[in-house]
């Protein structure tokens, strides 16, 4: 979830107000948090209505700035679900998954500035072909071997670096076919 | 009973570990189907599509055949509100319900949310701080049912999610801690601030003055892509270890202090909870913190965290509607809450 107020950072200060069974939500980064005087929930002064009120007037009548490279064209559009980078801009969420390849270069330095990383290393589906399995497990095992080396375990290490070979080949012949 | 009825949830148990603390552990992957747009700009037909095809996997793969499928659409406003308070399913889930399901385990424990910002949001909920097995748990599910989903997946950015802060793993794994003591002693503002230092985003909820309603702060990871599942919540459960401990020197250092002064809050807190004709949400919450802070310095015996976690749900405007099955005016709620919450106590004594 981005920001409410900037839309630019993701939010990591998230406030429910209740007064008399009325729920309100805000989300704000530590930049608007701060700004605003809300940090570490200490409000002073506290949190009000109008202030989300003027939060979102502020967010109609400013256009809000994406991190992101605008130097697209306007008739740039998802071929799946019809999304422009325009729309993105607005409501700060993709269309589909087709919109993540369709606009990868706008949407790499983004990642990386939300996550501090643009590349996936975590589960994947057992549908995603062999391959992308077998470099998964090669990336551990190269871990595991730097480890066993680095506490003296070499009969480990050797068995890991055998490992890691079958699976280099492995890999090549899966890529070549 | 209807499960849109019960107030129980699994995560309301007290045997979790660390329930001292912290009151319960969630795990939620966002998964999308693949070729579908997204639920924000989904029409009518998409969405019954995302739910027809949910549908089918479930009623179809033994292991999940048992999960309970919930047309949000079938519900009351105030069946849905319940499900909040309960945790079940997210607030926003609740204000967009057209076109929407909740898909419940038995249990309670595992919950599958259908259309919300993502086609699929699997959640698992645990008492106390256990990530790992409400990892497992939601892991599980999505194998099922990734066996017969395409999802939205590439091999480079991970899962694809609607909102580019999820994307990668879809994991937001958050602990619900519980933090009466580090607030009375003045260290929550620094405590938030070292959370947020850590990348880690935090979530409280307010009434009309600054300090958080009941003590219950949230704590869940930001960031999605680029670590492991097992980084993240090794991450998250990290920085909970440290919160838990001061919380629990801050606790002893108030008895050690001030016992009578803590002995006091708390036997007022149980009296006003016991005997109160009039009670606001607001205040309710306060009380109930209270009594659980009494439950586990051990200054009174005799009620269990799990009554407290179900009195939480009780006193919801919710099910305060609900079991009046209309619309209340405020005042006539406060005085519906006061009578539920001495009818939920009247059988227990505290010794
Ligand atoms: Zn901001
Ligand atoms: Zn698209």
């Amino acid at each position: 979830m981005l920001c409410d107020e900037c839309k630019e950072r993701p939010a990591t200060v998230h406030v429910t107000q209740i007064i008399n069974d009325q729920k309100s939500e805000v989300h704000l980064c530590e930049v608007c948090a701060k700004a605003k005087g809300h940090l570490g929930f200490a409000f002073k002064p506290s949190f009000s209505v109008q202030d989300l009120l003027a939060g979102l007037i502020q967010q109609f009548s400013e256009e809000p700035e994406l991190p992101i490279d605008m130097s697209f064209r306007v008739s740039d559009k998802c071929e799946v679900c019809g999304m422009t980078l325009e729309d993105f801009r607005r409501t700060g969420r993709l269309g589909c998954g087709r919109c993540y390849d369709e606009f990868r270069e706008q949407l790499e330095p983004l990642l990386r500035r939300l996550h501090g990383s643009s590349k996936h290393i975590g589960k994947l589906p057992r549908r995603v072909g062999g391959i992308a399995h077998l470099k998964r497990l090669e990336g551990q095992l190269k871990k595991e071997l730097q480890k066993a080396i680095a506490s003296e375990k070499y009969e480990k290490a050797a068995e890991l670096r055998d490992k890691i070979h079958q699976l280099e080949k492995d890999i090549k012949r899966g890529e070549v076919s | 009973m209807d499960i849109k009825d019960e107030i129980f949830a699994g995560w309301m148990r007290d045997d979790g570990p660390e329930t001292d603390v912290v009151v319960s552990s969630r795990i939620r992957l966002a998964r999308n189907i693949d070729n579908l747009a997204f639920t924000h700009i989904a029409g009518h037909d998409d969405l019954d599509k995302v739910l027809r095809t949910v549908e089918e996997v479930i009623k179809s793969t033994r292991d999940l055949a048992d999960m309970k499928i919930i047309d949000l659409d079938s519900l009351s406003v105030f069946e849905r509100e319940l499900l909040v308070a309960r945790h079940l399913i997210s607030p926003e889930l609740a204000q967009n319900w057209e076109r929407r399901a909740v898909i419940l385990s038995e249990d309670n424990e595992s919950s599958i949310m259908v259309n919300e910002e993502d086609h699929l949001r699997i959640q698992s909920l645990l008492p106390g701080s256990q990530f790992q097995k409400a990892w497992e748990m939601a892991n599980r599910v999505d194998d099922l049912l990734e066996a017969k989903l395409n999802y939205a997946f590439s091999e480079d950015i991970g899962y694809l999610t609607a909102c580019p802060t999820n994307a990668g793993t879809g994991l937001r794994g958050s602990i619900m801690l519980h933090l009466p003591a580090l607030k009375r002693t003045n260290q929550i503002g620094a405590m938030l601030n070292a959370v947020l230092k850590l990348g880690l985003a935090i979530r409280g909820t307010y009434g009309e003055g600054t300090e958080a309603t009941g003590d219950m702060y949230q704590i869940s990871n930001q960031i999605t892509l680029g670590q492991s599942e097992e980084e993240i919540l090794e991450n998250l459960s990290g920085t909970a270890r440290q919160i838990i401990y001061q919380e629990r020197n801050a606790r002893s250092v108030l008895l050690k202090e001030y016992r009578s002064k803590v002995e006091d809050v708390v036997y007022r807190a149980y009296g006003l909870l016991k005997n109160a004709r009039i009670l606001s949400s607001e205040e309710a919450l306060k009380l109930i913190s209270e009594v659980r802070m009494g439950i586990y310095t051990d200054i009174i015996k005799g009620i269990s965290a799990s009554v407290i976690n179900e009195l939480m749900v009780i006193i919801s405007p919710a099910y305060v509607s609900k079991v009046e099955d209309r619309e209340l005016s405020s005042y006539e709620r406060d005085v519906k809450r006061a009578e539920l919450v001495r009818e939920k106590l009247s059988s227990i004594s505290i010794l």
